[in-house]
């Protein structure tokens, strides 16, 4: 069932540097579920666990800005390379 | 003017101009089929984060955190991490799948299928899978619908005109005026849900409690083991949080109106600066999730964990308000539901109807069978919603186990050349059927870990090295 004309879409790989930013969140926020899920300490009035994803809803963010500029500024180099 | 009829007022007003919005959003303009589904690619970063933002945060979210927070406690929090992680995968897949469909000329998921890997077969089947997972997921929605208006409005609407009127309303909005509808009824929408739950969340805890602080307290000293998991249920422990949060943040851009929304965008770069700031977004949850906790202490031993959030809203707030949130609710289901219908009309007419049964249709009238569908499936969702059970929700999760076995295909398929056709296949078949029976035979979750993320590393094993295995 191959198409003679199929077109193979591959799309460009991203950098390690990004990959390594993105998995963190995939750290703080589902493998290490064992480490952080209890009530106590209770900080700024919320159970412990709450407070962890909450705060690391806001380091995903940050991580994942670094991921841009580092993705951007290598299309940059490769685009001025070529 | 009595309560009752305030809360009505305020509800109307806020669904009729839902309905006018979306319904003046692309009335002008000549309604082609690429104008229809994916916006003419011409969407900017605000819209586009207002669409896909818009056809996250369903009922499901509404009433669905926080009946869960409510009736299971600890497991909910899933939700906070999941969405979160769905934005970090988004990054790599959505700005690249974008790429590939405008050089291609895609509008739906099923053309990725079919073009990436030459197969109609394939593609046709991708396209039964994603229409069948859609029909649970619009039938909460219109559900969803049925109880926010009748419990926001003191009874005065029963749930079946309710359904009727809004299904009404967004058939309305869809056949004329396509995805540019959807994204700006969406902007109303995301306007009042921010609003409605950051009040909902400050706000009960304040009035009851004195405070977010001692609501917790109060929550932590009473009831402790309800924060943790596996909160209130016997088996959704740290096995099946780890599984289901890597099983839905991976599905997540899997079901198929997530490829209509990427193909919005005007740009790559679009996608991908919408992915660094999408999570943000997740917090309002947090404030959902507030108040289903504090329905735990305020309004315990609810049959129906989902009628939780309204019945605390109600007792706490004034009527107009609750007419606020009732509207907000509405719209909350409206806009994912009518997103659903689109893009099922498209893949059945552009992609199971005509390379099927007419290949020689043109797309003008791809487009308006595609219209006609509409109108079709909104009567049958209807009609389900009207008389089928409440067995709805565990569907739904079948749904979601469903959609993610097209994940190995999507993610191979755009970055590893030698990704087989027969291979991705043969998993992603293995992948569905295996869901479906687990999920049906009551064994989800199996071994502790949730059944579709079973199937979804049997369907990953199987593409890999099929595709591997020959030269």
């Amino acid at each position: 069932m191959s198409n003679p004309d199929n077109p193979i879409v591959i799309a460009q790989k991203p950098g390690v540097g990004a990959v390594l930013l993105a998995s963190a969140p995939f750290f703080g926020m589902c493998f290490s579920v064992p480490l952080w899920d209890r009530v106590h300490p209770l900080l700024f009035g919320l159970p412990f666990n709450l407070l962890w994803l909450i705060g690391w809803i806001v380091i995903s963010t940050l991580c994942l800005a670094g991921a841009y500029r580092l993705e951007t500024a290598r299309e940059k180099r490769q685009a001025d390379t070529q | 003017m009595s309560a009752t009829s305030v809360c009505l007022a305020v509800i109307a007003g806020i669904v009729a101009g839902g309905g006018v919005v979306g319904f003046l959003a692309g009335v002008r303009r000549k309604m082609d089929l690429e104008q229809w589904t994916v916006g003419g690619r011409g969407f900017g970063a605000v819209l586009v984060f207002l669409l896909m933002a818009g056809e996250t945060y369903t009922t499901f979210a509404f009433l669905g955190a926080s009946g869960w927070a409510y009736s299971r406690g600890g497991p909910a929090l899933y939700v906070l991490a999941y969405l979160t992680l769905a934005y970090t995968v988004s990054f790599f897949m959505l700005p690249q799948l974008w790429q590939v469909g405008r050089r291609h000329q895609m509008q739906t998921q099923s053309d990725f299928f079919g073009i990436r890997y030459g197969n109609k077969y394939l593609a046709a089947f991708v396209c039964i899978v994603g229409i069948v997972c859609f029909i649970p997921y619009v039938d909460l929605q219109i559900t969803g619908v049925g109880i926010i208006l009748s419990v926001a409005s003191f009874d005065a609407i029963g749930r079946a005109p309710a359904m009727v009127i809004c299904v009404l309303v967004l058939v309305g909005f869809v056949f004329t005026s396509g995805v540019r509808a959807v994204a700006w009824v969406s902007v109303v929408k995301d306007v009042l849900m921010v609003v409605a739950a950051v009040c909902i969340g400050i706000g009960i805890p304040y009035i009851h409690f004195g405070g977010i602080g001692p609501m917790f307290s109060a929550l932590a000293a009473s009831k402790p083991a309800h924060l943790t998991m596996p909160g209130a249920t016997a088996n959704l422990g740290h096995a099946w949080y780890i599984s289901t949060v890597l099983l839905t943040s991976l599905g997540f851009y899997m079901w198929p109106h997530a490829f209509g929304a990427t193909f919005t965008a005007r740009s790559a770069d679009t996608l991908r600066r919408n992915a660094v700031v999408m999570p943000l977004y997740t917090l309002t949850l947090a404030f959902i999730f507030f108040a289903g906790f504090a329905a735990v202490l305020l309004v315990p031993g609810l049959s129906n964990g989902d009628l939780a959030l309204l019945t605390v809203v109600r007792q706490t707030f004034p009527p107009w308000f609750v007419g606020v949130i009732g509207g907000a609710g509405a719209l909350t289901a409206m806009v994912p539901a009518a997103i659903f219908i689109l893009t099922a009309a498209t893949l059945f007419a552009k992609n199971l109807y005509r390379p099927l049964f007419a290949p020689a249709m043109s797309d003008d009238q791809v487009a308006r069978l595609a219209r006609v569908m509409v109108v079709v499936l909104g009567a049958i969702s209807l009609w389900l919603a009207l008389f089928s059970s409440t067995t709805l929700v565990s569907l739904l999760l079948t749904g979601y186990a469903g959609v993610t076995q097209f994940f190995p295909g999507v993610i191979l398929g755009l970055y590893w050349k030698r990704a087989r056709t027969a291979a991705v296949f043969a998993g992603m078949v293995v992948g569905v059927v295996m869901a479906a029976f687990l999920m049906v035979s009551h064994h989800d979750p199996q071994f502790g870990l949730s059944a579709g993320f079973l199937a979804l590393c049997v369907n990953f094993a199987i593409a890999v090295i099929f595709s591997a295995g020959k030269p």
